[in-house]
């Protein structure tokens, strides 16, 4: 059986960064993703990653940005952490050999964004995430002594020893089919969000909240499920995201009659105020005929010098050709909400650690919570990296003084059995994967979306609890070993469905309106009941409901206005 | 919303049967992608295809394959236009101008694992790790960042936008000769570290990639990954600059790759077509004092190339008295040489490279006009925009 101190799952910015804390600790480590790691998706993070490096910035000032933009969700003392090590973070990168935009100086150039009192976004043109994330699969290769690579190896479940600490996972390695046990001291989740869940969303199609729903069923708590982030600025249909380094150069927001809308929302901030503020602005737009017929506003980049837009921008002025037809530096694009991130996720500490000793989540699946109930832009690569190594390294450390637990072969056989159901199941012994899929992305989208209320959340739990049962005999067409992305499909709807159920049930609960969360029936923020985050556990009858206090540092919750 | 018949190419490796080519219909508007129909068979008809995908956005590099014969992205490509093309071509060749099939094929110089899905690891990784694919600065970091000239990282920055999908490698032709060529994505990465100021290694580097005879003069100018690249990368750019930097730095490669390039250029310049008997001599022994004191190597590479030449006359290749002595090849009739020399002189003056990054789309100097500059000045002038951000 292979075995590794450290075992990461899922090798984006979070995971590369965690494996290479470990290897630093002198651990050996393994790092499992079920596509090659530079298909991630952190790729498509475009903007930037935020810092208060420059010295006439604080990182006082980032993290009360962070605060007042988590709507006073998140929790103070690991958004302190966060932007406190912000700066340290950028330099690391900048001697990894990230290629940073320069200022005229040759030093690191910022740019402005959302929700943000400084221009502290750091950045490689529009492609800051992709750039990184190659950087550190560059380090991968370099430190291949002690950091294994399973490229394309799919991690289906955990494995959870007699005395309740996490020792493996299960694996199948998707070119020939075969199942693996590995074992491991420390496991770290980092396998990204489950956007896959709406339709359409900016999320690749490997976002299926993989690592959340394996911690979730091993017995670890989720939190801040119902804080799902829609993007100002996604082409309506394809869900394809336009930077908010657009608006952070200057393009302005406009309704079908012209009108900079945001002047009404958010007078200072206008077009950079958070992006649930911006959404929300939008949508309104939107739902009382302002928007166009085809149920969009418009973003105008021509108003950023067309050299500037070629340099910064470059990958939005692609997007707009290739998938819009639009050429973005002579007409306005048509954009609307979409779905974009998951604040909540695999509840942790700074440390990454969940509630099952040996098991650590980061990046996307994990909530520690910074993002609270919005995340601002730039900060998501941020907390990738920040906590991709806190969990790293506390992970090294673990395994440094634990002895190795064996997993039982059961957790192997459970996992085989399940994939022989499956490929057991005859063409119309039920309903087709993609179609379920289908079905809970268009549910999601139209239920819990910008504005939400009771009715139609209820509404949406009840179509994710019969999809549920659904799903338990859905089937596929492919029954073989090599390559199955059936197979995988059928496996990752159902980490899809426990993901999804988790967030209706959270936003059902949360009756206030708070970040992301914009409650119709309940529109005002309510601190008095609702500064708190909702756990959930996994029951047999689904998700059972606690609480948990926010903690707060050094910023009492005030009225948030840009 | 539109029909358009899909023709794939499909391997089941587990069924024991060779390729085999399967045509779906599928239902789209016109502006979506080639991957996106793919996507509605799998959903709707048959999960069993398999083709890697991910992110839909020409991001994540996943889904590269051939459509109609041309290397490229899935996600990328319109299904509207792919049908176009495969029209167009298919008009060319005296077939009906509509209706016709797209077709869609695994990417080339790598082997096939299932459909539309190749072994990237054995034909682009092993090569990737190949060029030393990580920096290697000297000493300790500085305490804050490097300070380095802006230009220098937009520069990298366009073989930064590399996103790995394989697609020049499946169009590369040198690559289909000679499998062991490094090619062009992996040379592309190589002067990601090359053109960065703050790696230590450049002449390392540069000799390794010259001296290997898989390496940088392994290409043959042949413009065909600039066309598949799908992010504006222009690998075989990135290989000529490599090229550019081995010879400034005077390395000599054994396959006289750089000198044979230079010969051509001087070749050109002096005469217009090229005198092929002047060529091997150049190559080797280039100049008047050259060919007066051959080095031990020019004499040996000379004599090693007489089969050839040998050949070249029994084919019929070189029969004329002029191209076999050397020195008496014509030169271009009337003004014409002063017109090439001019030629020279102009690319000589704008002697700079085309990066994307840098300049925008080719032939898009509106911007500059905008700020009121010339063109040519315009395009490495800083921007200034740091300023203007800070004040958003």
């Amino acid at each position: 059986m292979p075995s590794h101190d450290v075992l990461v799952i899922g090798a984006g910015l979070a995971g590369q960064r965690a494996a290479l804390a470990a290897a630093e600790q002198g651990v050996s480590v393994g790092i499992v993703s079920k596509v090659h790691p530079v298909r991630s998706h952190s790729n498509a993070a475009q903007g930037g990653i935020n810092a208060a490096l420059n010295p006439e910035d604080t990182w006082e000032s980032h993290a009360y940005d962070t605060v007042k933009g988590s709507d006073y969700l998140g929790d103070q003392d690991a958004i302190e952490v966060m932007c406190r090590e912000a700066p340290e973070e950028i330099l690391y990168l900048e001697h990894l050999g990230v290629t940073f935009h320069r200022n005229e100086e040759g030093k690191l150039g910022t740019r402005a964004f959302g929700g943000a009192s400084a221009a502290r976004t750091y950045y490689v043109a529009d492609i800051t995430g992709q750039a990184i994330m190659h950087v550190l699969y560059e380090q991968l290769m370099k430190y291949s002594e002690q950091i294994t690579r399973y490229e394309e190896w799919f991690c289906s479940s955990l494995a959870i020893d007699e005395k309740g600490e996490c020792c493996g996972v299960v694996t199948r390695n998707v070119a020939d089919g075969s199942m693996q046990l590995f074992g491991a001291k420390s496991v770290i989740l980092a396998t990204g969000g489950d956007g896959q869940i709406w339709k359409p969303t900016t999320n690749a199609l490997i976002c299926t909240g993989d690592g959340i729903a394996m911690a979730y069923r091993a017995g670890a708590k989720l939190m801040d499920m119902e804080m799902i982030q829609y993007h100002p600025t996604t082409l309506a249909g394809k869900g394809f995201l336009i930077t908010e380094g657009a608006r952070g150069e200057g393009a302005h927001l406009l309704n079908k009659n012209g009108e900079r809308f945001m002047e009404r929302d958010a007078p200072n901030k206008m077009e950079l105020a958070s992006r649930d503020v911006v959404s929300r602005a939008e949508q309104t737009e939107i739902n009382e005929g302002r928007g166009f017929p085809d149920g969009t506003v418009a973003l105008d980049i021509t108003v950023v010098p067309k050299k500037r837009i070629h340099e910064a921008l470059r990958e939005i002025v692609l997007v707009g050709r290739d998938f819009a037809g639009v050429d973005i530096t002579r007409e306005p694009i048509h954009i609307k909400p979409g779905n974009h991130y998951t604040m909540g996720g695999v509840k942790t500490d700074i440390e990454g650690r969940t509630d099952i000793p040996g098991l650590y989540a980061a990046g996307e699946t994990a909530c520690v919570s910074v993002h609270g109930g919005n995340r601002l832009g730039a900060n998501s690569l941020l907390d990738t990296l920040i906590f991709g190594k806190h969990s790293g390294r506390d992970a090294a450390a673990r395994a440094l003084r634990t002895d190795w637990s064996k997993p039982s072969e059961k957790v192997l056989e459970d996992e085989q059995n399940l994939i022989d159901d499956i490929n057991g199941r005859e063409k119309g012994s039920g309903r087709r994967v993609s179609e379920i899929k289908l079905e809970l992305g268009q549910t999601m989208d139209k239920h819990v979306a910008v504005f939400r209320d009771e009715a139609g959340i209820t509404e949406a739990l009840e179509t994710v609890r019969r999809l549920k049962e659904e799903a338990k005999s859905a089937y596929i067409d492919d029954h073989g070993q090599v390559f199955n992305q059936d197979l995988m499909a059928a496996i990752e709807l159902t980490y899809m469905l426990d993901c999804a159920e988790c967030s209706c049930v959270a936003a059902l609960e949360r009756k206030e309106s708070r970040g992301a969360q914009t409650r119709t029936d309940f529109p005002e923020r309510n601190d008095e009941e609702w500064l708190k985050h909702i756990d959930l556990e996994r029951t047999e009858d689904g998700p059972e409901i606690s609480y948990s206090e926010v903690t707060i540092t050094q910023w009492q919750p005030e009225a948030r206005t840009y | 919303m539109a029909d358009y018949t899909i023709k794939v190419r499909r391997y089941q490796p587990e069924s024991g049967e060779p390729a085999y080519w399967e045509e779906f219909n599928v239902e789209l508007e016109p502006s979506l992608s080639v991957l996106d129909g793919l996507l509605q068979t799998k959903d709707r008809t048959d999960g069993s295809l398999a083709v890697r995908c991910s992110c839909r956005a020409a991001i994540c590099g996943s889904c590269g394959m051939k459509i109609n014969g041309q290397s490229g992205l899935g996600c990328k490509t319109q299904i509207g236009e792919a049908q176009a093309l495969a029209d167009k071509k298919a008009a060319a060749v005296g077939g009906a101008s509509e209706g016709n099939v797209i077709t869609i094929e695994p990417m080339g110089n790598q082997p096939v694992i299932k459909d539309l899905v190749t072994d990237m690891e054995s034909t682009h990784w092993e090569k990737f790790r190949r060029v030393t694919p990580w920096l290697l600065p000297a000493g300790t970091p500085p305490e804050r960042e490097y300070i380095v000239e802006p230009e220098s990282m937009i520069d990298i920055t366009q073989s930064m936008a590399c996103i790995q999908c394989g697609a020049c490698v499946s169009s590369c032709l040198s690559m289909e000769a000679d499998p062991l060529f490094i090619g062009p994505a992996a040379l592309a990465k190589a002067y990601r570290f090359v053109g960065d100021p703050r790696d230590a290694e450049t002449s390392e580097r540069l000799t390794d990639l010259a001296h290997d005879p898989h390496g940088i003069y392994d290409c043959t100018h042949c413009f065909s990954c600039i066309d598949a690249c799908p992010k504006g990368v222009a690998p075989m750019d990135q290989i000529m600059r490599l090229r550019r930097k081995a010879g400034e730095a005077g390395i000599e490669d054994p396959n006289s790759g750089h000198s044979h390039e230079m010969a051509f250029v001087k070749i050109i310049e002096k005469k217009g077509t090229l005198d092929e008997s002047m060529l091997l001599q150049e190559s080797f022994a280039p100049g008047v004092l050259g060919k007066l004191m051959p080095t031990k190597r020019a004499i040996k590479e000379m004599i090693g190339s007489l089969p050839t030449a040998i050949r070249g006359i029994k084919t019929g290749k070189m029969r004329s008295l002029p191209k076999l002595i050397p020195g008496i090849h014509h030169k271009l009739p009337g003004g014409a040489q002063d017109e090439v020399k001019a030629i020279y002189k102009h690319a000589e003056a704008h002697n700079e490279e085309f990066n994307l990054y840098i300049k925008g789309e080719e032939g898009d100097e509106e911007a500059a006009v905008q700020e009121g500059l010339e063109p040519d000045a315009a395009d490495y002038l800083p921007t200034g925009a740091d300023k203007e951000a800070s004040n958003g």
